[in-house]
């Protein structure tokens, strides 16, 4: 029977499709338990390569006929291995090409809106890991914000556009994933835009992002507008797009708050976080459509697969906008928190230009879930 | 650290699955209780490894990096826990915490496990090594056998009473069961 390499664009489609999908994923359960492919429609078996080497005969019954059945591993080698064995029994099965690193740097592209005089703001979810990145593109200009370190994807994709990247923003010194944005400056020679506050210790050349500033993409009125709204970094920035859209960094997410631990002063910056939260963000227009940098699971995913929801409805949904006690809203914000995400002090320390780890060192620097929130 | 071990198997430069595909097939060729190490470069060989070894009832001693080379120990399943103990001398592990300048720990499991955990002024001399090294041992002192679960030192044990060694205890259940401080071979 046939063996299918799956990409990780197909699995990304069947599950914004909500198509059943069946994960054989072969990694060691610990690793299993830790981070796997999430999804609505997706079913689960998690039994390690290792208790498959002398045959797949007892699990045959465990797999469906009736649906797509994917192996995954970490990084394609063993899921081969383990399809192989499965379609020699007379099975259809397909592997996850590229594994778990693949799925993790894997980038969907999604529009979120149309911006006046023909301009386009896209979202890329990094569904694998939960970040979010944008590309706002108006008369043949293009601007990054949060990117990712895969950034020819961001390269490819403006110039589809037939836009040139004049503008990279970050909206903080990211600690969970390792910035594209100084690299595709360099490649685009666009100006890279870091809030100074957090870029005391960077080792390059930067743009400083001031409160208030507005930074033109186009030559029509698309305008960026920094807010300063430390709390998850000291200074970490937000950005109103035309008036419309807020994209929040990881100030505020759709169901969760942004963590203010990362950089090992949470108790310093909890006051920062609630001013933030709840006073400036407070003062903007609920119409605002918030676009956060993060998500922390699928469901909150719109139905098209954005993440995107109106400020007015998350003051209303958001558990975290809703802690009227001082006290607890502390308590909440620096106790119990999740783990650390994987190497997040070398992560912050690559995105200073302090380190310089090579390609495969950054994998394994991201490998895991995203940890930036608390809920 | 330069580790003695029974075999060495080279998966350097392979990836997943194959560093532990070949552990598999190589660890059937040796005896029960024999040492592997495994030299391999895939980062994620470590988790697999430990994960493998646990379920297939084989003793994952511990992994040493170096140069980017990463080099798992391995020690094959033997069915220690069933045998029948004769030396009649037998103390519990709770023993070893009087010890004393009359004392002396002795260590009889494989030098791989001793070299990844073992009490503080232990001396190391696997039970293989016995026969030929066992003028190293002091037999001035009290003697307290150890081994992982009690068995090798128990055979131990009677080797050196045999030997004339007078004051031998086996200490149970061994390692195993130690709570007590471990240190590691540099």
């Amino acid at each position: 029977m046939t063996i299918n390499a799956m990409t990780a664009q197909q699995v990304t489609q069947k599950i914004l499709n909500n198509e059943p999908l069946f994960i054989l994923d072969v990694r060691n359960e610990e690793a299993f338990q830790d981070w796997k492919i999430e999804g609505k429609s997706l079913t689960y078996l998690n039994i390690p390569y290792f208790d498959l080497l002398d045959g797949v005969e007892e699990i045959l019954d465990q797999l469906p006929v009736d649906q797509d059945v994917i192996v995954v591993c970490a990084k394609e080698g063993s899921s081969v291995m383990v399809a192989e064995m499965i379609s020699e029994e007379g099975r259809d099965v397909s592997y996850l090409q590229g594994g778990m690193k693949a799925w993790s740097e894997y980038l969907e592209p999604l529009k979120v809106a149309d911006l006046r005089d023909g301009g386009e703001l896209f979202q890329f979810v990094r569904i694998g890991k939960g970040c979010l990145s944008y590309m706002v593109v108006s008369r043949g200009e293009a601007a990054i914000i949060d990117a990712t370190r895969m950034t020819d994807v961001y390269i490819r994709f403006a110039e589809e556009k037939g836009a040139q990247v004049t503008h990279v923003f970050d909206t903080h010194l990211h600690a969970d994933h390792i910035s594209g944005g100084r690299e595709l400056a360099e490649k685009t020679g666009a100006t890279y835009w870091l809030p100074p506050k957090d870029a005391g210790e960077v080792k390059f050349n930067y743009a400083p992002l001031k409160d208030n500033k507005i930074v033109k993409v186009g030559d029509t009125e698309i305008a960026i507008h920094a807010l300063y709204s430390p709390g998850h970094t000291i200074g970490s920035t937000s950005f109103v797009i035309n008036g419309q859209y807020l994209l929040s960094g990881d100030i505020l997410f759709i169901d969760s708050i942004g963590r203010p631990d990362l950089a090992g002063k949470a108790e310093d910056w909890v006051k920062d976080l609630r001013e933030t939260l709840y006073s400036r963000y407070k003062e903007l227009s609920d119409e605002l459509i918030v676009l956060p940098a993060h998500f922390m699971i699928m469901d909150e995913l719109n139905e098209n697969g954005t993440v995107a929801e109106k400020l007015g409805t998350l003051f209303s949904n958001n558990h975290g906008l809703n802690i009227e006690d001082e006290t607890e809203f502390r308590k909440m914000v620096t106790e119990n928190l999740p783990p650390q995400p994987n190497a997040y002090q070398e992560i912050r320390e690559t995105n200073m230009g302090k380190i310089s780890p090579d390609e495969e060192e950054q994998r394994e620097m991201e490998i895991g879930p995203n940890r930036c929130a608390v809920r | 650290m330069d580790i003695k071990t029974n075999e060495v198997l080279d998966a350097k430069g392979l990836a997943c699955p194959m560093p532990i595909v070949k552990t598999k097939k190589t660890i059937q060729n040796l005896d029960a209780g024999q040492v592997l190490k495994v030299e391999a470069t895939d980062k994620g060989s470590t988790a697999d490894m430990k994960a493998w070894a646990d379920k297939a009832g084989h003793q994952y001693l511990g992994t040493t990096e170096e140069n980017d080379v990463l080099s798992h120990y391995i020690r094959k399943s033997s069915d220690e826990e069933s045998q029948e103990k004769h030396h009649p001398h037998v103390v519990e592990n709770d023993a070893l915490q009087l010890f004393d300048e009359d004392t002396l720990i002795l260590d009889v499991r494989e030098a791989a496990e001793y070299a990844f955990g073992h009490i503080p002024g232990a001396q190391s001399i696997p039970f293989g090594e016995l026969d030929e090294r066992m003028d190293e041992i002091d037999d001035m002192k009290n003697i307290y056998v150890v081994c992982r679960t009690g068995n090798r030192s128990d055979m131990a044990a009677q080797k050196l009473a045999a030997k004339g060694y007078n004051h031998v205890y086996n200490v149970v259940p061994g390692m195993s069961g130690w709570t007590g401080e471990t240190t590691k071979s540099n």
